[in-house]
């Protein structure tokens, strides 16, 4: 089932800037349209890029906001996890709470 | 004669029905949940753009490019790997899951007290591995705090017996367990980097559990602006199990969606959920108009995204343990589609 929601009408995560507009609607309380523009307006992209894995690839890439990682595709020396969430805490003007977290227990 | 297109009853078994039977369902579905909940039926561009959907032989569905919405997944991870930490990696990774949710198989806010630690450890090391946001997630279940299971007396049998000021009583005292611990576990949760926290089957023992979770969504989200606080419904309509609680001068028995999401959100959720419960005797393109019906209102409303629930057994998923992926798509398709909302 979560597979079927995902291809039928999910934005598609990371593969996408889906955890990106997730992430205003979880902290900003932003309805869809706005999280969505927001959110275009910061990697100065379309709307319609957001959900397109392609488009998305690139840019993740270009910024260093964490991408798929597979056998193929592999990205070593590029932020992920962690270290994509210092990026894109700084890219859409949020606190992560898990990056200020990381900031009080390693004293940074 | 018309052709037969093989279509879904709400338990999941195929059957076959015509496009004027698929039509019927739709006009009577709406009928009722709009007599039933006094809001406006599906205009005749929804409901005919609902039956394309459903009178389509088609093995999925899915929405325009461009049309995406944001996935929160209660529950999400499948436990296929016995490893939180894998399966997380899993739904971030392999499914493109937007919002992904650390969970307990014991997803009751009363048990994961016991186990804080344990998952408060997990979410910071997840946290540490992943890039989407992860939000921790469990059920309020007011019922665990009445006797056999818990402290208080048993309201569900104290209301048979007449004594409906000891089964008021008994609610009150529930309550303020249940409050505290919400409050414990999302304190908890969130000081170990959770990105939000998941309230999920809001409202399954009636309006006082509905009322112990707004209480706990205040407190958490005035102590922690920044964090998301999703409520996700147990049904379309609050029973009145006590019968006399409010939130801030509105009576929490006999809610409705619209009505629900404005409670909600001026408690400070961020994501509401609503629910409508699956009728197993009715085919799926019934539930779906007669959910659609009933969460509609809700996005004139809205100030916070609406996701409505599509999990198992809700808003035209049939209620069965591998839900059909040619009835779940044409589900999330059709919420998207007709109620434009902002998620599932």
């Amino acid at each position: 089932m979560d597979v079927t929601h995902a291809l039928a009408a999910g934005m598609g995560g990371i593969r996408t800037a889906g955890d990106l507009v997730a992430r205003m609607q979880m902290t900003r309380g932003m309805r869809l349209k706005q999280a969505k523009e927001y959110v275009a307006g910061k990697l100065g992209c379309t709307v319609r890029d957001l959900s397109d894995s392609y488009a998305m690839e690139q840019i993740r890439g270009e910024k260093g906001l964490g991408r798929i990682l597979d056998h193929s595709n592999l990205h070593p020396g590029e932020p992920n996890a962690m270290t994509a969430k210092f990026r894109i805490a700084e890219l859409l003007g949020i606190s992560i709470n898990s990056v200020e977290r990381f900031k009080e227990m390693a004293g940074i | 004669m018309e052709t037969k297109i093989p279509t879904r009853m709400g338990d999941g078994f195929m059957v076959e029905m015509t496009r004027s039977e698929l039509r019927a369902d739709i006009e009577n579905a709406t009928s009722e949940a709009a007599r039933k909940a006094n809001v406006p039926v599906l205009t005749a561009g929804e409901q005919e753009h609902l039956l394309d959907i459903y009178a389509s032989r088609t093995a999925f569905s899915a929405v325009d490019i461009g049309d995406q919405v944001v996935l929160s997944c209660d529950g999400g991870g499948s436990k296929m790997t016995g490893n939180d930490l894998q399966d997380l990696l899993e739904s971030e990774q392999r499914l493109g899951q937007d919002i992904l949710e650390l969970w307990h198989i014991e997803y009751s806010y009363k048990a994961i007290k016991t186990i804080l630690p344990f998952q408060q450890q997990l979410m910071q090391n997840a946290q540490l591995m992943l890039t989407a946001p992860i939000q921790y997630g469990a059920q309020p279940n007011l019922a665990f705090y009445s006797k056999p299971d818990g402290p208080a007396e048993n309201w569900f049998e104290l209301l048979p017996r007449g004594d409906i000021a000891g089964a008021r009583a008994a609610l009150d005292e529930a309550m303020d367990y249940a409050t505290k611990d919400f409050i414990h576990v999302g304190e908890g949760m969130l000081e170990a980097g959770a990105d939000g926290m998941d309230f999920d089957t809001t409202g399954g023992a009636g309006d006082a559990d509905f009322l112990s979770t707004l209480r706990a969504v205040k407190h958490l989200r005035a102590k922690y602006p920044e964090a998301g606080v999703e409520v996700g419904m147990a049904g379309e309509f609050v029973i009145g199990v006590h019968g006399e609680l409010e939130w801030e001068g509105r009576r929490l028995a006999g809610l409705w969606p619209r009505e629900q999401l404005e409670v909600c959100q001026d408690a400070g959720v961020t994501i509401f959920g609503p629910a409508v419960n699956i009728r197993t005797g009715k085919s799926c393109c019934w539930n779906t108009a007669y959910a659609l019906t009933l969460i509609k209102p809700c996005m004139d409303v809205a100030r916070i995204p609406v996701h409505p629930n599509v999990g198992e057994g809700v808003v035209g998923v049939p209620v069965n343990g591998y839900p059909p992926e040619d009835a779940a798509s044409r589900a999330a398709r059709a919420c998207v589609d007709i109620l434009r909302c902002d998620g599932l």
